[in-house]
């Protein structure tokens, strides 16, 4: 049992990681967050759902993470005034969660000191909220772009750089407002929001089935890790394990998906460093491992590849053969150039100290993932709840203290070496054979169920309400973007703003996966 | 510096095409070099635009710039802004909150221009729109397809689609000319 207060009773949720659901009046939330971060722990999500076809009103919902495991609080709201306690001030990270929470829900956090919109931009009025049963959008839709208060600095000598939505490079949308003097940056205001597409509405209209396509395109660069948290999810309500052949193919894709990923940035980060060697060696690595995913298992991003109940994908042994090539081919390779990054002055001369968090501001604001890990964060949802098959694969975690670009630049080596050692053991443990896999068609009625996988970029969150005909009546996929988003404007201060591009990249983080 | 020599040379030229379909991604080349010749002077300048796309699609825009696709060896370069753009390479669904931006982007490049709609989201809304197969697709949150908020010349579905289909989705808009085939 992670936490224990007199007024919680939590009941344990079957599931793949250790998780517990309770029900608790919004008086007693505070202390309660209180106590899990006087703990150690962490806030992971925070969303509402509208229970009033039910006989109730709004239900606001908080998943906290401390070393036990997961605990998900139900909160009971009126129906006519949906007002909760603001915990930002225990948890920044819950800012702008709470802001969406209100955007999409119009639950508020009173006694909270912003209340700027956050999800919504003016394309609907304030004061309908799309996340309602009853929203009616034909009524509700404007064309009225409304103005978002950025704060502002003042001073002699200082000016504003606005840039975005659109941005110069191959990049997703989001504006960014720089206040600097000379070429320093004296803060980063962010304004994301962008690609907000109406995701946790649409997942209401969707089958399950359907659902684990739409859960697998939140973030495409995260494709893996959010299928397989959904059908996490959906197998948590259902009370289904899958066969451990689907569980050990999960793992393989996962991993995949992680060397992919820091493949493409380790690249990125050498050509934001005028080392455009680096993105054209990495590069080819990258699309090495991408053909290969297209070949063994017709994806090149391995999407739709795992669904609630099982995997749509197998492994001969031919193809297990082709794996472990790759891994010695990669270990070699990243090794060389692992080494030409290392010794190049240039290159460590913009990474080292630039875009620093210190471990007491990544721990205060929340940072998680593979930034947080650079940060001296050490959580990794696959060593502390090891669900299967990692609890057979013993994680080596990857953690820096420095907190620079440089450190996330060594995390993501050592993740992705790690990364190649686990997918040779899974050669060795995953068996060969053609079993259909038994997909879930259909979930319990008023059912609840959470996953969480460890993403490339951090701990990908997806948690599933079921109505009394086993429908989807809630879906929330939760990005560690939203948590790590914020730390990015901490990050960049007192830096040039021409480091900017670098230390964005060094985080990496998703607009789709935090604007839904 | 001897190891990056090293290493260049130790990995030679990968710019070439997958191993199933050589010979009919050699003539795309060729063919992409000549058109590219005759319309833009030998080289063009794309712009791309994500008004909404789950970034998918951005990962496979980003692979034409690698070794094997090598699109900048072909005269075609992505470029930081629309007013100095030929072509707009746009990602979608057009999200709500990106309609103006992106019409203004396509306000902001100049004429002769060519627009290419990249992924299934941005043929025809994808699987973010409740109508998505008929092309309607519009939700509180989207516009649906691209072409419901800005001409398209050529559509390219897949998701994501393949680097070779990119390219030959820029190919085909380049060959057509606007108003010729309208998507």
């Amino acid at each position: 049992m992670p936490i224990k207060h007199p007024n919680l009773k939590l009941t344990r949720l079957t599931d793949a990681v250790p998780a517990w659901a309770g029900e608790v009046a919004p008086e007693y939330l505070f202390e309660i967050c209180q106590q899990v971060r006087d703990g150690g722990g962490r806030l992971v999500a925070l969303w509402g759902s509208d229970v009033r076809q039910q006989g109730g009103g709004f239900v606001l919902h908080i998943t906290l993470m401390n070393e036990s495991g997961l605990v998900c609080l139900n909160i009971p709201l009126p129906a006519e005034r949906p007002n909760y306690p603001d915990i930002s001030r225990i948890f920044p990270a819950a800012n702008r969660m709470q802001r969406a929470a209100y955007d999409l829900l119009g639950l508020y956090a009173h006694e909270g000191h912003d209340h700027r919109k956050w999800l919504r931009h003016g394309a609907w009025h304030s004061g309908s909220f799309p996340l309602r049963k009853d929203f009616d959008a034909a009524a509700s839709l404007t064309h009225e772009p409304e103005d978002y208060p950025f704060v502002q600095v003042e001073g002699q000598g200082v000016h504003e750089i606005p840039v975005g939505p659109v941005h110069a490079g191959i990049i997703e949308p989001g504006h960014f407002r720089f206040s600097i003097i000379g070429e320093r940056v004296l803060r980063l205001e962010q304004h994301l929001g962008y690609t907000h597409k109406g995701i946790e509405k649409r997942f209401e209209s969707m089958g399950l089935q359907q659902g684990a396509k739409l859960a697998g395109r939140v973030s495409g660069d995260s494709t893996v890790a959010y299928a397989w948290a959904y059908a996490m999810a959906a197998e948590c309500i259902s009370k289904v394990t899958p066969s451990s052949r689907a569980l050990w193919m999960r793992a393989l894709l996962l991993e995949r998906e992680r060397v992919a990923n820091h493949l493409g940035d380790l690249g990125y980060l050498g050509n934001d460093v005028a080392l455009s060697f680096g993105f054209a060696q990495f590069w080819i690595l990258k699309e090495q491992v991408l053909r290969n995913n297209a070949a063994l298992f017709g994806h090149r991003y391995l999407m739709d590849k795992i669904v609630p109940g099982g995997v749509t994908a197998s492994l001969d042994v031919e193809g297990k053969h082709i794996i472990e090539q790759e891994c010695d081919m990669l270990d070699e390779q990243v090794r060389i150039l692992r080494n030409i990054y290392d010794e190049h002055a240039g290159v460590q001369d913009r990474f080292i100290g630039t875009g620093r968090v210190e471990p007491k501001l990544a721990a205060q604001l929340g940072l998680c993932g593979m930034a947080g890990r650079a940060s001296a964060q050490a959580w990794d949802a696959r060593v502390q709840f090891a669900c299967a098959p990692y609890d057979k694969l013993d994680v080596k975690m990857a953690t820096y203290r420095n907190g620079d670009v440089a450190a996330r630049v060594i995390v993501r080596f050592d993740e992705l070496f790690e990364s190649l050692r686990l997918q040779r053991e899974i050669m060795v443990n995953l068996v060969h054979d053609n079993e259909a896999p038994t997909l879930l068609e259909k979930l319990p009625a008023n059912g609840f169920g959470i996953g969480l996988v460890e993403g490339w970029r951090g701990e990908v969150m997806v948690a599933i309400h079921t109505d009394a005909q086993g429908n989807l009546t809630r879906v929330h996929p939760h990005d560690p973007s939203w948590q790590n988003w914020p730390v990015l404007e901490h990050a960049v201060i007192d830096n040039i703003v021409p480091d900017f591009p670098l230390i964005n990249k060094s985080f990496n983080l998703s607009y789709s996966g935090q604007d839904l | 510096m001897y190891q990056i020599l090293k290493q260049i040379i130790k990995t030679g030229i990968k710019t070439e095409t997958p191993p199933q379909a050589d010979e009919s991604m050699r003539l795309t080349e060729q063919r992409l070099q000549q058109e590219i010749l005759d319309v833009f002077g030998g080289a063009l300048s794309i712009r791309q635009v994500d008004a909404g796309s789950c970034n998918g699609c951005e990962l496979e825009i980003h692979a034409v710039n690698n070794a094997y696709y090598n699109i900048e060896g072909l005269g075609i370069k992505f470029v930081a802004g629309p007013r100095h753009a030929d072509l707009l390479l746009v990602t979608g669904p057009v999200s709500r909150h990106m309609e103006i931006a992106l019409k203004r982007t396509y306000d902001a490049t100049p004429e002769p221009k060519l627009v290419v709609a990249i992924g299934d989201c941005a043929c025809d809304g994808g699987i973010f729109c409740s109508d998505g197969a008929t092309g309607a697709g519009e939700n509180y949150a989207t516009c649906g397809k691209v072409s419901n908020v800005i001409p398209v010349d050529v559509a390219v579905s897949g998701c994501p689609p393949t680097p070779v289909a990119i390219l030959q989705g820029i190919l085909t808009a380049i060959s057509a000319g606007r108003n010729v085939a309208q998507e």
